[in-house]
């Protein structure tokens, strides 16, 4: 048995309804290792969003097929755990009842979850809130709730959609050194869409930049970021020289993208 | 009359208030964030309801109620119709054309009341003085020419009253009414009316407060004022339960499956709109003026309210919360019971409101087409036989429970839904 994700020749073609169609993943093949922290980066209109609700599982691929730990994904499942950018969590529980929803569908017995989200919540420094009603938390809190409510849940993989976009940045630095820690600690499998350059530096081992028209997988990286920022200060790793001059070479690979997505329209 | 000077008061107090409010409020400005707040117009936020003009606003209302009605509980009134003994003169003309004077004495009373006829001296020459009773609110007919000497003689007819000539057509003023010639040469007296609104129309507070002590201890029509209302609420509570419990299934069913979406997408976007009192007839067509007719009447007004506002709170989940129950392994029957049906209390909280309300309103409409008790049915028996008194103690009953009703349902909502508009 095979374990690991392997994604397989992906394509997504959305027609529409005037007769023309949306291509917004072609022939995507990826193998993701069991472990692995894998950021993906693009412009807009790159498919990394369709690429991660694919593996969800909540859309079905026009062709391709994806495999998790060796049998086939059709839907989704509690194996792979999804992370929202917002609005996802209840807010009709406490941060507890969030928290242990997962592990409550499978029927898992009061004490057990409750020690689970005892250790989960104090891993995300949330131990002072657990009876509150998610409504009364910051922005950055309620994606911790979000976090340990994966981790609850105990997934194979990971799937983060943007998780820190809508923080502002001096929580967001706190949350990335949170992601890292997570990682670290419980080996997950992690796939996380950004829009940021110097997120998916420092969270990734490996980054994957896609090109739009249609969504396709331009070039990968390994990096050593990840690694290095477990347990550091994160504006230490962003210092480094290697750091600077990637993020410059991606930064310049998505403008041209964007000037070419731009000549076209306007030849259009 | 009456009515222009009421509209003429309530404006003038409401501008006075305002000014003299405002006028001391000036030295004792409240200090919370919004008084900082420079730009306040078209500002919606910072317009808060000012306290003390809703506590003037229904002492206002009070005070031209009593005003108006010649309450015993507001100092001051209008002018009160007259009551009392008045007199005035007329003067006689002979076919000769000789003149004679006499008084005309009338006493102004109650209506319905025991009055005494006046008793006083005939007077003397050939015009001899009248006695004549008429009730408030009412003119008398006054044959002033009936007893006098040779009063039934061609040509004899009354020339002046208190020294005024007066023609057939014409009137006089007299201190306490208004003395009117018919075309045919007789007198008839109308006592001042005053300016205060008659009982019919308006009774005073106290009149009111009579009627709800009476109501409330011999009851009305056979049932007590308690059982008027209990069973205006009872329908009301039946009809809502009963609407409620189809008509939120119902939502789900239609904002969970497209063939339930379009099987009664028609029905309920047709009935929607349809007023329940427009229902009123068919359904006593069919189902009689009994309670079942009007529990049914009800259900229907319920029913469509709650269809829709349940159908809105499936509609309403944002998908991120059904994917996220989907990938932490949530079962559809879970999603329903843990995300779904939690996801839509707030709109279906509205949706009660607002059937509660109509509901509420159509119970007293069903009511006073056809019932033999009930809030509806009190009032519009007490019109029909001129008890205004009861007819306003009605209405204002009914409106206090209709806003305790919206304000229990609004306590209910902050408890049962305290996440609603936070997510």
């Amino acid at each position: 048995m095979t374990t690991g994700l392997s994604i397989e020749n992906l394509s997504m073609r959305f027609d529409l309804p005037n007769g023309s169609f949306v291509q917004a993943l072609k022939d995507v093949s990826l193998d993701l290792k069991s472990g692995e922290l894998l950021s993906v980066l693009g412009p807009s209109g790159c498919g990394k969003t369709t690429l991660l609700n694919i593996v969800a599982g909540f859309l079905a691929p026009t062709s391709g097929a994806i495999n998790l730990n060796g049998h086939a994904v059709t839907g989704p499942d509690a194996e792979r755990g999804m992370v929202f950018q917002k609005g996802a969590l209840f807010e009709w529980m406490t941060v507890r009842d969030n928290v242990e929803f997962g592990p409550r569908m499978k029927g898992t017995p009061q004490a057990d979850r409750r020690k689970t989200s005892d250790r989960l919540l104090e891993i995300t420094g949330l131990q002072d809130f657990k009876d509150k009603m998610v409504y009364e938390l910051s922005g950055g809190m309620q994606q911790r709730v979000a976090l340990a409510r994966c981790l609850a849940n105990e997934p194979d993989v990971i799937l983060m959609d943007e998780p820190l976009g809508a923080l502002d940045a001096l929580t967001r630095e706190k949350m990335q050194g949170l992601v890292l820690e997570l990682w670290k600690e419980t080996g997950k499998t992690i796939i996380l869409i950004t829009h940021s350059v110097e997120e998916a530096l420092l969270l990734g081992e490996r980054l994957l930049v896609m090109a739009p028209r249609p969504g396709r997988i331009h070039k990968e990286y390994r990096l050593p970021f990840a690694e290095m920022g477990v347990g550091a200060d994160l504006r230490e790793v962003k210092k480094h020289p290697d750091f600077a001059s990637t993020r410059e070479e991606i930064l310049t690979m998505i403008w041209e993208m964007e000037e070419e997505i731009m000549g076209r329209t306007e030849d259009a | 009359m009456t009515g222009i000077l009421i509209v003429v008061v309530y404006v003038a107090l409401f501008a006075a208030s305002a000014f003299i409010v405002t006028a001391i409020g000036k030295r004792t400005q409240r200090k919370d964030f919004t008084s900082l707040k420079t730009v306040t117009f078209g500002d919606e936020s910072a317009v808060r309801p000012n306290r003390a003009a809703s506590v003037i606003s229904v002492v206002v209302l009070f005070l031209i109620w009593g005003a108006f009605t010649g309450s015993k509980l507001v100092p001051i009134h209008v002018p009160a119709p007259f009551q009392g003994d008045t007199s005035f003169s007329y003067t006689a003309q002979a076919p000769d054309g000789s003149q004679d004077d006499a008084e005309v004495f009338v006493r102004v009373h109650e209506f319905g009341a025991d009055v005494d006829s006046i008793e006083a001296d005939a007077g003397d020459g050939f015009a001899l003085n009248d006695f004549d009773e008429v009730p408030v609110y009412s003119s008398a007919l006054i044959r002033a020419t009936r007893n006098d000497v040779g009063g039934d003689a061609d040509g004899f007819r009354i020339v002046a009253v208190n020294g005024a000539p007066i023609e057939p057509g014409g009137s006089v003023d007299t201190a306490d009414g208004v003395v009117n010639m018919t075309p045919r040469g007789s007198l008839s007296f109308v006592p001042d009316p005053g300016l205060q609104m008659r009982p019919l129309y308006l009774p005073s507070p106290e009149r009111v407060w009579q009627a709800v002590v009476d109501v409330a201890t011999d009851g009305f029509r056979n049932f007590t004022l308690w059982e008027h209302l209990g069973y205006s609420l009872f329908r009301v509570l039946a009809g809502f339960v009963l609407g409620a419990a189809i008509g939120i299934p119902l939502g789900y069913a239609m904002g969970l499956s497209d063939w339930f979406r379009g099987w009664f997408d028609p029905i309920v976007e047709f009935m929607r709109p349809v007023p329940p009192l427009a229902l009123i007839p068919l359904v006593i067509i069919w189902f009689g003026i009994d309670e079942t007719g009007k529990v049914v009447l009800l259900f229907l007004a319920a029913l469509w309210i709650m269809a829709i506002g349940a159908r809105a709170g499936v509609s309403g989940v944002n998908i991120t919360k059904v994917h996220a129950a989907y990938s932490l392994g949530a079962s559809k029957t879970q999603i329903l019971r843990h995300v779904i049906i939690p996801n839509s209390l707030p709109e279906i909280f509205t949706a009660a409101r607002v059937a509660m309300g109509v509901c509420w309103g159509t119970v007293v409409a069903a009511e006073l087409v056809a019932a033999n008790v009930g809030a509806g049915m009190m009032i519009t028996t007490a019109s029909k036989f001129q008890q205004t008194y009861v007819v306003v103690m009605g209405i204002i009953l009914i409106g206090i429970i209709g806003f305790g009703i919206d304000i229990l349902m609004r306590k209910a909502e902050n408890v049962l839904v305290p996440w609603k508009g936070r997510s």
